[in-house]
Parts: C-alpha cells; sequence; structure tokens
C-alpha cells in the first residue's frame, strides 16, 4: 500500500509501576496498521495486547519508542491532546460493554455524540449504521433491560458515532454466547467493509481473529510476527 | 445532555440523592427556623405594643425601654400622668415573667380598655372578680382552658373568664392590683402607657414631661416600635452566625461525603467517560453540577420544611413561638448552601477528574 500507515508503532516500550516493582509490560512494539484495515490481535493474558490498545487510544503514554496515530505522534502528546484523540480518531470497544448503565441505549450514544463535539442533526451515515447493527428499535432501553449482544452492539453504535478513523474492540466477544458472538463479529466486518472503518480487535478466540484481515500474535510484551 | 446526565445518576441511586439533599435541607430549616422566629416574635412583640393604642411609654429613671420584667415605677406617677395636659389615659401595667418566653401582665382593666378599645372577646368578657383571668385565644388553644377552666398561673388558682383575640398586650391578662399583691409589688408597675390627645404632638409633649417628672424616661411608641427589630435583642447576630456556620460546614461535610461515595461507587462510570473523550474539566463539573443540584434541592426541600416547621408550631404550640416566613432570606441560604455544597464537592470532583482511565475501567 502506498499510502502512510494510520498506525506506525516502533520500538515501543510501556513500563508500570506498581508498587515499588517496574512491569514491563510492552518491551519493543513494531507494528503498523493501514487505513481500512480489520487486524486481529492474539495472545495470552498478560502478553501486553490491552497495554497496546490503551497507548494507540490515548489512555495511557507510552514510557519509549515511537507511535503514530493518524500521523500525530502519541508520545508527544499532552493528557488534553490525548483526551482529545479519544473524542475524534479513536473509540474503544470493550469486552464489558462498559455502557453508562443509567443512561438508556440513546442517549449513551448521544453522550458520545456530545463529547466527540458533534451537533445534533440527523446523520444518515449513522441511521444506517443503527440499521446495520440491528438495535434501532432498542434505543429507549436501559442496558440492564438488554441481552449482551445487544449491548454489545450498543457499545459498537456508540463507539463508531463519531466516524472515529480507528476503533478499537479489546475482546469485543469474550462475554457473548456463541450467537452472539457471531452477530458481533459480523458487525465489525460489515462495518470495516461498508464504511471502511479501520478496527483493531483483541481476542482469545482464533475463530473470532480469523474475521480480521491478518493476525499477530503478542507474546511477553512483544509481537512474535512483524507487523 | 450533560443536564441528562446529572439527572440520571441522581435517579439512578435515589435514596443516596434524597439523604444528601435532606441533609443538606436541615442547616437550610436551621437558619430559615432561627431567622423566622427571631423576626415573627420581634414582630409578633410590635404588634401586640401597637394593640395597646398608647402613643408614650414611661419607665422611671435608669430602666431599659427593652425588658419590662420587675415593678420599678410608683404607681402613684399613673395618676399624676394622668393630669398632666394633652394627656387622654394614662394606665400602668404589672410585667411578671413566668419562665421562657412567657409573661403575664396584670392591667387596670377599665383605663386599658379606654386607651386599648378593649379586648375583642371570643368567649366571656372582662374580670368579674379577683380571681378572674384573660387569656388570648391560641393559649386557650394549647390549654385546652374554656370559658370557666381553672387555671394555675404565679402559684395562685385563676378561673377564666374571657378569651380573646390575639393582638393586644400579651397572651395571659390579670387584674392589676391582684398580681400586685402575689408579687409583693404593691403600689408599683412595670411601665406606664399614655395616649395623648393629639398624637401630633407627641414630640413636645415627651418634651414638657420630661421637664416636670425629671430623671424619667419617656419614649415615643413610634420610637419604641423602631427599636424592636434584631439588633435590640442581645446575641441575637452573633447566634445566627453561628447557625449559618454550622450550616455550611453541614453542608459541606455532608455534599463532600456524598459526592465522594458517589465518585467511588461511579469509579468505572468515570473511566468509560474519560474513554470516550471527556476531558478533566468535564468530570469535575459533572460532579461539582451534581453537587449543586443536590444543594439546590436541599435549599427546595429546607425552604420547604421551614413551612412545615411553621405549620407544626402553629398547630401544636400555637402559644408559645411565632415564626415568620423570611423569603429574602431564601437567596441567602441557597447561596450558603450551594456555596458548601461547591466547596464540598471541589476534593471529589478534582479526585473523579484526575482518575487513571485504566484504572477506572478495571475497577469492579
Amino acid at each position: 500500500m502506498s499510502e502512510a500507515p494510520i498506525i506506525e508503532i516502533r520500538g515501543l516500550r510501556k513500563v508500570y509501576r506498581v508498587g515499588k516493582v517496574d512491569v514491563e509490560a510492552l518491551r519493543g512494539v513494531d507494528l503498523q496498521v493501514s487505513r481500512g484495515e480489520f487486524l486481529s490481535i492474539v495472545g495470552p493474558s498478560g502478553s501486553g495486547k490491552s497495554t497496546l490498545f490503551h497507548i494507540v487510544g490515548g489512555l495511557t503514554p507510552p514510557t519509549a519508542g515511537v507511535v503514530r496515530v493518524a500521523g500525530d505522534d502519541v508520545g508527544a502528546m499532552s493528557d488534553a491532546t490525548r483526551t482529545r484523540m479519544r473524542k475524534q480518531t479513536v473509540s474503544f470497544v470493550f469486552q464489558k460493554f462498559n455502557l453508562l448503565p443509567n443512561l438508556t441505549a440513546g442517549d449513551n450514544i448521544e453522550l458520545a455524540r456530545y463529547l466527540g463535539g458533534k451537533d445534533h442533526s440527523q446523520d444518515a451515515g449513522f441511521q444506517e449504521a443503527l440499521d446495520l447493527l440491528g438495535i434501532a428499535h432498542r434505543m429507549g432501553h436501559k442496558p440492564s433491560e438488554l441481552s449482551g449482544g445487544e449491548q454489545q452492539r450498543v457499545a459498537i453504535a456508540r463507539a463508531i458515532v463519531n466516524h472515529p478513523a480507528i476503533l478499537l474492540a479489546d475482546e469485543p466477544t469474550g462475554n457473548l454466547d456463541s450467537a452472539n458472538s457471531g452477530a458481533v463479529l459480523e458487525v465489525l466486518r460489515d462495518l470495516n467493509e461498508r464504511l471502511g472503518q479501520t478496527i483493531l480487535m483483541i481476542t482469545h478466540n482464533p475463530d473470532a481473529a480469523a474475521y480480521g484481515h491478518r493476525t499477530v500474535h503478542m507474546q511477553d510484551g512483544r509481537i512474535l510476527e512483524p507487523g | 445532555m450533560t443536564f441528562k446526565l446529572i439527572l440520571e445518576n441522581m435517579r439512578y441511586r435515589p435514596l443516596r440523592s434524597l439523604l444528601s439533599a435532606l441533609l443538606i435541607a436541615i442547616p437550610v430549616t436551621l437558619i430559615l427556623t432561627l431567622v423566622g422566629m427571631s423576626q415573627g416574635m420581634l414582630a409578633e412583640s410590635a404588634r401586640r405594643t401597637r394593640g395597646i393604642g398608647a402613643d408614650i411609654m414611661v419607665r422611671p429613671p435608669n430602666a431599659a425601654f427593652m425588658g419590662f420584667s420587675g415593678a420599678p415605677t410608683p404607681e402613684k406617677m399613673v395618676s399624676a400622668l394622668a393630669q398632666e395636659p394633652h394627656i387622654a389615659v394614662a394606665t400602668g401595667v404589672i410585667v411578671q415573667g413566668l419562665g421562657g418566653l412567657e409573661n403575664v401582665q396584670g392591667v387596670d382593666l377599665e383605663q386599658f380598655d379606654k386607651m386599648s378599645g378593649g379586648f375583642e372577646y371570643i368567649q366571656g368578657g372582662p374580670f368579674k372578680g379577683p380571681d378572674d383571668i384573660l387569656v388570648e385565644e391560641s393559649y386557650a388553644r394549647q390549654h385546652k382552658l374554656r370559658l370557666g377552666s381553672p387555671v394555675q398561673v404565679l402559684g395562685h388558682s385563676w378561673r377564666v373568664a374571657g378569651i380573646f383575640a390575639s393582638g393586644k398586650l400579651t397572651r395571659i391578662v390579670l387584674p392589676l392590683d391582684v398580681v400586685q399583691k402575689l408579687t409583693a409589688n404593691i403600689g408599683h408597675v412595670s411601665i406606664i402607657y399614655l395616649k395623648v390627645d393629639n398624637p401630633a404632638n407627641v414630640g413636645s409633649d415627651i418634651d414638657a414631661l420630661s421637664k416636670k417628672f425629671e430623671g424619667f424616661r419617656f419614649l415615643s411608641m413610634t420610637e419604641y416600635l423602631s427599636m424592636v427589630s434584631a439588633d435590640s435583642v442581645p446575641f441575637l447576630h452573633p447566634f445566627i452566625n453561628v447557625i449559618v456556620g454550622i450550616g455550611v460546614v453541614i453542608g459541606f461535610a455532608v455534599v463532600c461525603l456524598s459526592m465522594y461515595m458517589a465518585v467511588l461507587q461511579r469509579t468505572r462510570e468515570i473511566g468509560i467517560l474519560k474513554s470516550l473523550g471527556a476531558s478533566k474539566s468535564y468530570v469535575l463539573g459533572l460532579i461539582v453540577a451534581e453537587a449543586l443540584a443536590m444543594g439546590l434541592a436541599g435549599t427546595v426541600g429546607g425552604i420547604l420544611l421551614s413551612f412545615v416547621g411553621r405549620w407544626l408550631i402553629m398547630t401544636l404550640v400555637p402559644a408559645s413561638l411565632t415564626q415568620a416566613i423570611v423569603p429574602e432570606w431564601w437567596p441567602r441560604t441557597a447561596a450558603i448552601v450551594l456555596g458548601a455544597s461547591l466547596l464540598g464537592a471541589l476534593y471529589p470532583g478534582l479526585r473523579a477528574a484526575r482518575q487513571d482511565p485504566i484504572e477506572a475501567l478495571a475497577y469492579e
């Protein structure tokens, strides 16, 4: 591909301080992700997958190395700039859905739109995504009234409402049965194929990983195959 | 959207929100009740004094005009003053405290009626014998008294001869001479009231009386009523300030504790907001706005409770305290409580704003 990668990671290291002990979560990660790519990341617990997501998503800064997301150097960003990146450039889908329990599905999505600074006018593309997700009729319900699959689809809708360049899905099917897992993975593939959404997905499940264009394996804070 | 989020947050844990608002309401009620009582009782006192119908009050040398207990004025002054030019009516009254805020007043009913136009009797009428007592309607209601009911006052047994409408003098009225005997003040009164023939000339009448009765103190009723204010009651202002201070402390503590608990309970939700791109200032603003909303709810609740308190006083003990509703203090108490809420929300709010999003999202 001639286009510059939307994510470019070189020599990424991340050290956490746990009590008086330094824990090296990432030990020199190199990875490139092209725009419109659906990348699966697999690896055992503690391999550094989530830490990689947190850095790419601007939730925490890298300790060393270069991380460029949509052309911006994450390591050089202030806390406020990383906050802005989470509003505009990247979004998350979590294993535990992470919907605000006191808001309806519609309000959860509306809040993300509000925080992203988008106006309230009708968004035809988003309406299409809602139809794609099959949750348009569940917008008035609170998360406790939705099935796990519906909650995850609402979380996906919330993640794409502001048209982020990158969608980071951390074990999106980890809390779902096989039927719902299949539905959510289909939705992610549809989003990628129809809307060209760049997706990075962490999973333990090889079948789920197969939905991506390619899969990278992580272990002990490193990527086993070159990205 | 932010407003909706705040509202839904409060609705999501209704008991916490309700208890917090209720606890905030308590100092509001405390302040409004205290101020309302001080103003209500002063207004009530002024109304009763006005109801006497006098133009001038007379006190002996070195006696104060605020608080009339004791009988330092020779009764013969009453007849002496009555002989003076421009004095239409003169009457002496003896005031005897009963402990607390209650007192009885002994009057020469004939002279008092001339001055005031007389009591408006709801039941019965004036004294018919030395053991007769007149009571105000509210006192009769509180003590379940009717005509002929026995009453024990000043260690003496009385019989209710009349029940009168409120607005004049006091709640319990006795024959002057009997009170003088019972209190060992024969020939003395607490205060003398004068009614002049032309109220427009009160000033010159006072000047003339002051010259003739040197040492005695003459005060126009207008001047006296202007003195009946919170400023004339010793320690009232410092006391109100103390209550306001307590209100600030309670409001601060309640909001701080409540919002701290809310931040702990919502750790994960704060992580979610941050993952969605909520800035530190947005998270801080959210906590502060919720605290202010609770403060506002507490203020409204406190105002409503002050009405409930007033109703309870009027229903259960109508002849004791008088509480005025003081709308001019509503914005002040709101400012006090909202200020305390703002202070109380700052620490939890800053804690929430600084929350590490990854740790928050991992919180169970």
